[in-house]
């Protein structure tokens, strides 16, 4: 974990006091509703459903027991006793009072949190592979980086509006979880052929309504300079983004508009007037910053044979440690992942009970430290192999141990029609339903590793156009539909989902799950994921299945009512 | 004449801003008496008979968010004032035109914000190197105004840096390491 310095805490105290005099203005109103609007999003706050939903900071997924304890309690005392772990690595509250906001920023503010940049139309919360630092495919740790870009990014004067929102993701292994090529700015950090560290820059990259991949435009940016060219980018964006159209405002349609080179060609050109200049970074201040992470000095442990035991022993066990249990950098460690896709719970959902339970967990096998995923999972990320079987029995208690991540079950899914205004139809209970009907494990492990992803709109909050499945809610005349795509990835081969055709009723969506499955199973070769059959066989076999089955469907359903 | 905030303080102003109205033309409007804040386009349309007054100190121009800094180039020798204009204060356009004129082109004289110039953003525009906030008129009260001037110092020691001071705090601070304490 990063620890604040003086300078951390008085900035985000200062933060607070800030925004409680913006709210105090509000109410007595001097403040108007469009003039309050952008300082609350800037603070997380929306306007939903229900109450203002308020979105906390998880800087780059991190979290500590401490911080845990006080979501917990925040979730109690001023929510409805539960939060929500959100795709970015945040955590979002659903049923806060406005006036109560700044006295929960004042208790994040104890805890080293707060809900700064965490909506609005400036530069988001930086995210990363929840596995840096330990993940045994690492080439340089991200999250010092990462810090670095919080630090450079929080209340940065030129870029505090934006024509839109700004998400930067940073990704420091050799395969990308952190989704950098849907990012408006993705790093990735590699060495070039002098051994200098440096990243090669991905930019407009999105989800959204209008899906792209970034594109690269530059192929190595040495790590000096890193904060001299992002700033080059976001001027260019900053004067030349569209301001016009919201939905055309993203980096995304800029690059598009100008052409990757051109629009490189003019980040060039500002960042030749940036280089070398104040905001270089320098060896002392990376190593400042990497030395304020109070990460545990792990030694090299010998396997443990009791875990191997256990192993051979525990069906059930061994089929936890299979899908929930990652490799480590250090011997005799591993990384696990708590799963929050129990049966039939909304995808990413924590009760302030498991916020407790997770930080003694945590206090007791993990250093303290947990990582949220982009996955709405939460990991542990340095557990001693020794301690993985007790750990696994506490999570079990929790409700924290379904053994299915990677699988099929394990759905990202965006709170939609339940929570959230924008929403064109409901997420939560389509993933709660697709989970009811695969609840055999030995088959879903069969089918092996499967992104599921649900988004309630366009805005693309689930992932849904990277999912292998992507499942999106569609108003159409006023009732919910679901458009499907399948091929769709995240990782190094990121690639964007095809439709499978016309749109399904919510009752349809198990099936139309199963007939896309079982057309899997009967093309797939050995050894093959889903998404590899996909991509050799193309879709329309999967889309000819899933209509013929519909047809037959709908036509059984009519002889019965004969 | 309205208030503008001029060295941290709150201080009368008699500057206009001249907008051109529906139908009128950069080349003939009609130019009020006294001191007065033309646009861009009014500036190069006329720019022989007005560089005596900007010169002389009563005439200053102003840049839209689309307009690009560069093209007063030549003139910033001349001007002792430049506004730049704020259509709405969620237009954050200005900011980098702001540090564009200040950083590349070196201006050194007044650079105003005008326009829809609220009290919240006041701290960042002083950071990209404005250094004339004029809120625009009737917008707040005298007494608000005076409470507003809190907001220019919202935040003591700024992490990164701009115009007002480049060093990002990691070179204007000895920031001390972890101290690693026995949990
Ligand atoms: C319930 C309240 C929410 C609202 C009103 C909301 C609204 C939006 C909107 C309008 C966009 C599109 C912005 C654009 O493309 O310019 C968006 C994108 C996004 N949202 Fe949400 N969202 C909400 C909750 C969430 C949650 C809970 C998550 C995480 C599970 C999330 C994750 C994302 C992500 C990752 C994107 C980015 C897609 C991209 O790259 O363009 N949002 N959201
Ligand atoms: S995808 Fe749409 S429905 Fe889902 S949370 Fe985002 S805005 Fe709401």
């Amino acid at each position: 974990m990063y620890r604040y310095d003086e300078y951390d805490q008085r900035i985000v105290d200062e933060r607070v006091a800030q925004f409680a005099d913006q709210t105090r203005r509000y109410f007595a109103g001097e403040l108007s509703e469009d003039e309050f609007r952008p300082l609350r999003l800037q603070n997380g706050i929306y306007i939903q459903r229900h109450a203002p939903m308020l979105r906390i900071a998880v800087p780059y997924g991190n979290l500590d027991s401490r911080q845990l304890r006080m979501l917990g309690h925040i979730a109690r005392r001023y929510d409805h006793g539960y939060a929500h772990v959100t795709t970015r690595h945040n955590i979002q509250f659903n049923w806060p009072k406005l006036e109560d906001v700044p006295e929960i920023l004042g208790l994040l503010s104890s805890v080293q949190m707060h809900a700064i940049q965490t909506s609005g139309n400036c530069i988001r919360n930086v995210t990363s592979d929840p596995f840096a630092g330990v993940a045994a495919d690492e080439i340089a740790d991200p999250r010092p980086w990462c810090e670095i870009l919080r630090q450079w990014s929080t209340f940065h004067p030129e870029f505090a509006f934006l024509p839109r929102k700004f998400k930067i993701a940073v990704n420091g292994a050799k395969q990308d979880r952190a989704l950098i090529q849907a990012h408006d700015i993705g790093l990735d950090l590699v060495y070039n052929e002098a051994g200098e560290l440096g990243f090669r820059v991905l930019v407009g990259g999105g989800l959204g309504r209008t899906p792209i991949i970034g594109a690269e435009v530059s192929a190595f940016v040495p790590w000096q300079q890193i904060l001299n060219y992002c700033s080059a980018i976001l001027r260019v964006y900053n004067l030349h983004g569209r301001r016009d159209n919201a939905y055309k405002a993203r980096i995304k349609i800029l690059v598009k508009a100008l052409g990757v080179e051109e629009f490189a060609r003019q980040v060039e050109a500002e960042f030749v007037h940036l280089k070398d200049g104040p905001s270089t970074l320098t060896q002392a201040e990376i190593d400042r910053v990497a030395g304020r992470f109070d990460d545990p000095v792990l030694e090299p442990l010998p396997q443990d044979a009791g875990y191997r035991a256990q192993l051979a022993e525990n069906k059930a066990f061994a089929a936890w440690a299979r899908r929930n249990v990652r490799a480590h950098q250090v011997q005799g460690y591993a990384s696990v992942v708590l799963s929050l896709k129990p049966y039939g719970v909304a995808p990413g959902d924590l009760t302030a009970e498991q916020f407790d339970a997770i930080a003694d967990l945590a206090d007791r096998h993990a250093f303290g430290e947990v990582r949220n995923t982009h996955e709405q999972n939460v990991l542990l990320a340095s557990v001693r192999e020794a301690d993985l079987f007790e750990v696994w029995q506490q999570a079990r208690e929790l409700g924290l141990a379904t053994p299915n991540v990677g699988l099929l079950t394990d759905i990202i899914s965006c709170p939609g029609g339940d929570f959230c205004a924008l929403a064109n139809a409901k997420s939560i209970p389509i993933a709660n339903a697709i989970q009811d009907r695969f609840t055999d494990l030995d088959y879903l492990y069969d089918l092996g590793e499967l992104e599921l992803n649900i988004s309630g709109c366009m805005n693309a909050c689930g992932h849904h156009h990277v999912g292998h499945i992507g499942i999106l809610g569609v108003d159409k005349n006023g009732q919910e539909f679901y458009q499907v795509t399948i091929g769709g990835s995240q990782g190094n081969q990121a690639s964007l989902g095809k439709v499978i055709g016309p749109s399904f009723a919510a009752a349809e969506m198990p099936d139309v799950i199963t007939s896309l499955i079982n057309n899997y199973i009967d093309n797939r070769h050995e050894d093959e994921r889903f998404i590899d059959t996909v991509r050799r066989i193309g879709i329309d076999s999967f889309k000819t299945r899933v209509y013929a089955e519909r047809t037959a469907r709908i036509e059984a359903r009519e002889t019965a009512n004969v | 004449m309205s208030d503008i905030i001029k060295n941290g303080l709150i201080q009368p102003d008699d500057w206009q801003v001249l907008r051109l109205a529906e139908g009128e033309a950069a080349a003939d409007v009609a130019l009020p008496a006294g001191r007065i804040i033309v646009p861009l386009a009014v500036w190069q349309a006329r720019r022989d008979e007005l560089l005596p007054k900007a010169e002389a100190g009563v005439l200053g121009v102003w840049l839209a968010g689309d307009e690009d800094p560069f093209a007063l180039e030549a003139d910033l020798p001349a001007l002792q004032l430049v506004a730049v204009d704020f259509p709405k204060f969620a237009d954050g356009r200005g900011y980098s035109i702001a540090t564009l004129l200040r950083t590349r082109l070196g201006y050194g004289g007044e650079l105003r914000a005008i326009g829809d110039v609220l009290r919240d953003q006041f701290f960042f525009m002083l950071r990209c190197g404005f250094s004339v906030l004029q809120p625009s008129e009737g917008k707040y009260t005298t007494a608000q105004l005076e409470a507003a001037l809190t907001s220019l110092k919202a935040f003591s020691n700024p992490y990164q840096g701009a115009v007002d001071v480049p060093e990002p705090l990691f070179r204007r601070q000895t920031r001390t390491p972890l101290q690693k304490d026995a949990a």
